[in-house]
Order: structure tokens, then sequence, then C-alpha cells
């Protein structure tokens, strides 16, 4: 069981760029040691909302508290350490896999244990002679285990995955999948990530928020998604489970 | 040179003229607005820098230095429209330069305060630096667009806007250094630079001509590096906000 305390609340928080109203009146909490899925069309505002929990994007209005503060008291640098996030295509830096690994630190004028870099790599599935690798030669499931790995160098308290299955094979989504389990285990991590696959959000995710058109139509538990309340979320998993 | 000898020599811009006709390249209006702007251009100069030698006033020196550093700017910030406060940016790189530079020639007594070394050497600093600036600001630019996910990678990883831009920020320093550089490398062997082909021309001393040349092309070094660098510490703050963020992020 859950204690429900937030890690993450939103409120009233609107979202702006280039005169779009991308994320409205967003209100609501992501709760410590759970896993979040964000579903919803493409468009609707879900890699949005990630980048205003680690503040690569802010809030044109409204409030989000981190751990009972303020975003906007956090620095940002700091911010980003608490609240890591795997991009959408995993990108990485030229080099190898431990070059990769070693960023977070690098970045803090520190250096990582190669000890400490295998056991990231095991926590992510990678067998240690990755290590040395180079990062092209990684196919898109492995590139998105080593991101994942790179982002917990930082041990942050919440993890954000955007779209970290999207591009891969059954096998490999599989893979990340157990992996989330995992971290979310292993390290009481709070983690939100998004999903077009709604059967990956119900199997997963403990809790769920499906966004549409930049409004959070509904929210609970994942198992909401078997029987939705609302018409345009009825739509939608009719659509996408299909 | 003869005004006839001159007039003779516009075979030269005959020929591009005939060769984009006969091959249908539709260069013969520009060819020929260039020529035409070119001779009014330095016969207009020719005169402004003759009144300028006799009346040996400092104000016209300033002024033509001015309109230097301006036309530049003009020139220079097409590169960079969608950096915030290009102009101002480009300006005070291309007046620092003109500074840095004039103050070691003058300082040191290398060149005599004369309007006569002045304005030449500062229109070789001044043009030598607008180039460099539009080499780097469109290089800059398109690695900035092109490694988007990279910056954003580092500052999610917490690195700082200076760190997330710093591969970026180097590869365009370094690309446009590279052309002074280089041509540097091969110069006498190649090419005879124009400034002391003229002087030989004009029929002063070889070696006088070369040792002048060597002065330029040390500040030609100079001005490559510390425009490129100081044009680029200048830019990347503008692509951030104070909450460190990207703001091509979407």
């Amino acid at each position: 069981m859950h204690n429900l305390n937030p890690a993450i609340h939103f409120n009233k928080v609107n979202f702006h760029a280039d005169d779009k109203h991308i994320l409205k009146n967003i209100t609501g909490s992501f709760y410590e040691g759970t896993i979040t899925s964000l579903v919803g069309p493409s468009g609707a505002g879900k890699s949005t909302l990630l980048k205003l929990c680690n503040g690569l994007l802010s809030a044109t209005s409204g409030e989000i508290h981190i751990k009972d503060k303020k975003i906007d008291t956090y620095e940002p640098v700091e911010l980003r350490r608490i609240v890591g996030i795997a991009l959408q295509n995993a990108p990485m830096v030229n080099g190898t896999v431990f070059h990769n690994l070693e960023l977070p630190l690098k970045l803090q004028a520190k250096k990582l244990e190669v000890k400490t870099a295998k056991d990231l790599l095991d926590d992510v599935g990678l067998d240690e002679e990755y290590l040395h690798r180079d990062v092209r030669d990684l196919s898109g499931g492995q590139r998105q285990k080593v991101s994942i790995a790179r982002t917990l160098v930082n041990q942050p308290k919440i993890l954000l995955l955007d779209e970290i299955t999207s591009a891969l094979d059954r096998v490999s989504k599989h893979e990340i999948e157990d992996l989330i389990v995992k971290i979310n285990k292993k390290y009481k991590v709070t983690m939100l990530w998004i999903t077009h696959n709604l059967q990956q959000a119900i199997d997963i995710g403990h809790y769920v928020w499906v966004l549409m058109e930049g409004e959070v139509i509904e929210t609970g538990k994942s198992t909401i998604l078997k029987s939705p309340t609302h018409e345009r979320v009825k739509q939608f998993v009719k659509g996408e489970m299909e | 040179m003869s005004t006839l000898a001159l007039a003779i020599a516009l075979i030269f811009v005959l020929i591009p003229i005939f060769l984009s006709k006969t091959f249908n390249l539709g260069l013969e209006k520009d060819t020929t607005i260039a020529v035409v702007r070119s001779i009014i251009q330095l016969f207009a100069v020719g005169y402004i820098l003759k009144f300028v030698f006799d009346t040996e006033s400092l104000i016209y020196i300033f002024l033509m230095v001015f309109v230097m550093i301006v036309a530049a700017t003009q020139n220079a910030r097409k590169k960079g429209k969608t950096i915030k406060g290009i102009t101002w940016k480009i300006a005070l790189t291309l007046v620092f330069m003109e500074v840095l530079t004039q103050s070691i020639l003058l300082g040191f007594n290398i060149t005599p305060a004369t309007a006569q070394y002045i304005i030449p050497i500062s229109g070789m600093v001044v043009g030598n630096s607008m180039v460099l600036a539009i080499l780097f600001l469109n290089r800059f630019t398109s690695e900035v667009d092109t490694h988007q996910e990279q910056t954003e990678l580092i500052l999610s990883l917490g690195g700082t806007p200076k760190q997330a831009i710093h591969t970026q920020l180097i590869t365009a320093i370094k690309a446009s250094m590279i052309p002074t550089i280089e041509s540097q490398k091969t110069i006498g062997l190649v090419q005879l630079p124009g400034m002391m082909s003229g002087q030989i021309i004009a029929g002063a001393s070889p070696v006088q001509a070369v040792q002048f040349q060597l002065l330029v092309l040390f500040l030609l070094l100079t001005t490559a590096a510390v425009t490129s660098i100081m044009l680029g510490f200048l830019c990347y703050p503008t692509l951030f906000n104070q909450r460190m963020q990207f703001l091509k992020i979407r």
C-alpha cells in the first residue's frame, strides 16, 4: 500500500506557447512511490506536463509543488537532479555507454566509479560488457535502458519517462515494462510515464491521468481505463484498444 | 594607371557578363550592379580618404571608423536574426576589436597615429571581424537547431546552460576560425595578399610590404579568435532564461 503523500501537486496550472493554450487549468497530485501513467492522444500536452515537473518549462500560471515546496523555490539544477527525466528518443552524447552514464556526474565535475556503472547496467538488465560499447551500436531498447540508468545516476526521487517504449518492438517493450516496475520497487521512486499503450498503463501504472486537448479528463486508479465514465475517454479507449 | 587603361580593364567585367548570358546563368544584372556599386563606392571613399588624410582631423577618423562599424554590423546581423539583441552584440564585438587592436598598435608605437594608418587597418580589422561574425552566426544557429535534443538532455541531467551549449559553441567558434588559419598557412605560396601586392605595385620595397603584411596577418589572427569567442559568449545566454530553460523547447 502507498502512503498517498503527494510527491508532485499541480494547482490550476496553465501553459501557453506561441499563443497556443497547451495545458488548461490542471489540478491534481502524483503520489510518493507510485507509478502514474499519462495517456491521451498526440498533442494532448503530456510531454509538456512532464517538462513542467522538472523545470525544463515553467507554467504560465498556477502553482506546482514538489515535495511540499513550490517548484520555483528550487534551484533549477537541484530540481532537475531530484526530478529526473528520460527523454523520448533517448538522446546520447558521442562515445561509450560509460561516457553516457558518467555524464550527470561529469556535469558536477565528479567521476563515476566503474563498479557503480556496472551496478546501474545490472539494474536495467544490461550485461557489464556493454559498458565500453559505442552508443551508436546499441538497439532502441538498449538505448532506452542506458538512458534510464543515466537518469538514475543522480539518484532522483521522482522519475519521468517520456514515451520511452513508443519506438520499441514487443520484446523490448516488455523488458522496459519490467524495468519500470523493478526500479519503482527497488528505489521507491515516484514515477510518471507517458504511454500510448493502454494495456501497458493498466498493467504497470497504479494511477492514470487521461489528457485530451490540454485538459485532464479523467484520473484515478489505472483500472478506470477498463470502464471509463467520461464519454470522450470511452471513445479514446475504444479507439486505442481496437 | 591612366583612366583610359582602367576603361580598357572593363573587358574583365564584360567577360563574366558575356559568359552569364551565353550559359543562361542569370547573373548579368547582379554583376552589373556589383561593378557599378564598387566603382561609385571606391571612388567616393578614395576622395573621402584624401580629404580625411589632408585634414588629419580626429573627428573625421572617428566618423569613418564609426561608418565602417555600422555598415559591418548591418551586414552581419542578417545571419543572426533569431538571436535576441544580435545587433548590439555584433556592434559591441566590432568596437571591442577596434579598440583592442588600435590600442596595441598605437600604444606600442607599432604604427603612427595618423589617418593613413588608422583607417586602412581599421577597415581590415572591422571587415575581417564582420566576415568572422557571419561565419560564426551561420554555424552557431545551425548547430543549435540541429542539436536541440542534446541541449535538452544536458539541462535535464542538471547541467548549466553553458554546459548544455558548450559543444555547439566550440564547434561554431572553431569552424569560423578555420578559414583564417588555413589561408594563412598558404599565404605567399598560393596567394599574395592584396595589401602587399598593392604596395609593391605602388613602388614600395617588397620587404617593407612584407613587414606590413605580417602585421596585418597577426592582427587578423587576433581578430578571428576574439570575434568568434566574444560573440559566442555574448550570444549563448540569450538562448536560455533565468530558470535555465532552453527557449527552443516545446
